[in-house]
């Protein structure tokens, strides 16, 4: 029975399973968990938009922003882990105005026409401003004009209408291992790119397999051949791969 | 004098959908013919917009010269502007024509896409006309969601936004209230 009595030194080193508050919610969970994931498993729901489960999380939209008690800063719940005693705040006027901004700057960076859209109506951007109540864009729109690249036989790319989320570039490179697409371009001019600034037709490497145009959030990725409010996206495959991979 | 609230309803560039959802409310349009006086609009034959409007409901993106003068006129007499419809709020399908220079729409429209021979020519020749910018009012360069240029004090989204909706926002503003419309509505609704 003695072999169950651990000394305290080396108890506090193993300790596996962290408490902490979630919105005045006590809340326990492993601590390689990070906030996103024990938020979600304890029903307390936290905005995303790049996040995708199944892929690694890349904390680049900032959507999931949260506060934490003691720090002026604000952290991305996907990438954040949580820790003993930590004090997680996920709505608060602060947040939900950070949170409209940046879904306020993703609609007038790029052109989204909701109302000629292939996505109109099952698209995360647009569930995301009715979630935080947008009925009209603060900032003036740009009205830059993008490429449309038809050049895959299945599949289109509209710049238009992509929120450089990097859905496609994880599932692509994680889960199908053909490393199509990355980013190019900095600040304003980041683009989405195709194998070296390729048209996407011409990669050698694109096996067609679909998968980004199902996980993209928007109608940036799509099948061809959908009208206005048409292209339905099938992102249920990723959740059962991963779960096949994690049981191999 | 009647003590109704002066509602009005005004059309810049857009298709009149907005116009049509309204008219969409059916048997409760008649409910709300009894609350108020509708004092401006496509159906009522005004030439210029009234003074002390209460309420105003406008269409449409602010697209030309003629769409900016009346936008200006609208929110210098009326108490509570309302956005109606993508177009108005978001500046939609009229604003994607900002992608080109008002010279290439032109071409395109009048020249290249007139299947009716202008002035006498066929339209293959490619003969030059100015665009018809003496008939019609002179463009601006981009076509603009109203809330860029004037105040605006209610938005409601929607492609058209629909009946209920418009119901809402009508029937809360009549009860002296601000009403918010994201749960009704949303772009390209
Ligand atoms: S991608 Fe989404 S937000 Fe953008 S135009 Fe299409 S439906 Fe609207
Ligand atoms: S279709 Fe498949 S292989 Fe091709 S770019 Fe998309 S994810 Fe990569
Ligand atoms: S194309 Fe789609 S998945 Fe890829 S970055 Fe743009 S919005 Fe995200």
């Amino acid at each position: 029975m003695t072999t169950m009595t651990a000394s305290p030194s080396s108890a506090a080193h193993d300790i596996q399973v962290v408490t902490l508050k979630i919105d005045d919610q006590e809340v326990s969970a492993s601590r390689n968990q990070t906030i996103l994931q024990v938020a979600a498993e304890n029903q307390i729901e936290i905005p995303t938009l790049c996040f995708m489960p199944g892929l690694k999380p890349m904390g680049s939209c900032r959507i999931c922003l949260v506060e934490l008690a003691g720090s002026p800063r604000l952290f991305a719940a996907c990438v954040t882990r949580v820790s003993e005693g930590m004090t997680v705040i996920t709505d608060s006027p602060r947040l939900r105005k950070y949170r409209k901004q940046i879904v306020e700057l993703l609609f007038v960076e790029r052109n989204h026409v909701c109302s000629v859209c292939v996505s109109n109506g099952r698209c995360e951007l647009q569930a995301l401003a009715v979630k935080l109540g947008i009925t009209h864009i603060t900032q003036p729109y740009r009205y830059d004009k993008m490429v449309v690249d038809s050049s895959h036989d299945l599949f289109r790319l509209d710049h238009n209408r992509c929120v450089l989320c990097t859905r496609c570039v994880r599932v692509c490179d994680q889960i199908e291992g053909a490393h199509v697409w990355d980013v190019a371009g900095r600040g304003i001019d980041c683009r989405i790119t195709a194998d070296l600034n390729l048209p996407w037709g011409d990669s050698d490497v694109c096996t067609s397999c679909g998968k980004c145009v199902h996980i993209c959030p928007t109608g940036a990725l799509t099948e061809k051949g959908t009208a206005v409010a048409e292209m339905r996206k099938q992102p249920d495959f990723l959740p059962y791969l991963t779960i096949m991979r994690e049981n191999h | 004098m009647s003590a109704k609230p002066r509602v009005a309803t005004a059309w810049l560039d857009g298709c009149s959908g907005c116009h049509m959802s309204f008219l969409d409310l059916d048997e409760k349009l008649v409910d709300l013919a009894g609350m108020v006086d509708v004092v401006c609009s496509p159906t009522v034959d005004i030439k210029e917009f009234p003074q002390n409007v209460d309420v105003a409901l406008v269409e449409g993106a602010v697209s030309s010269e003629e769409d900016l003068h009346k936008i200006k006129l609208i929110r210098s007499r009326t108490k509570i502007l309302v956005s109606l419809g993508d177009c108005a709020v978001t500046g939609n399908v009229p604003a994607m024509r900002n992608f080109f220079t008002i010279e290439s729409l032109f071409k395109r429209a009048y020249q290249e896409n007139a299947d009716v021979p202008l002035r006498g020519e066929p339209a293959s020749t490619g003969r030059s006309i100015d665009g018809p910018c003496v008939a019609v009012p002179k463009l601006c360069e981009n076509a603009r969601p109203i809330h860029e240029i004037v105040k605006v004090d209610v938005h409601v989204p929607g492609c058209p936004p629909p009946p209920d909706a418009i119901f809402h926002v009508v029937a809360e503003l009549l009860a002296g209230r601000i009403p918010d419309a994201s749960s009704l509505t949303r772009f390209g609704k």
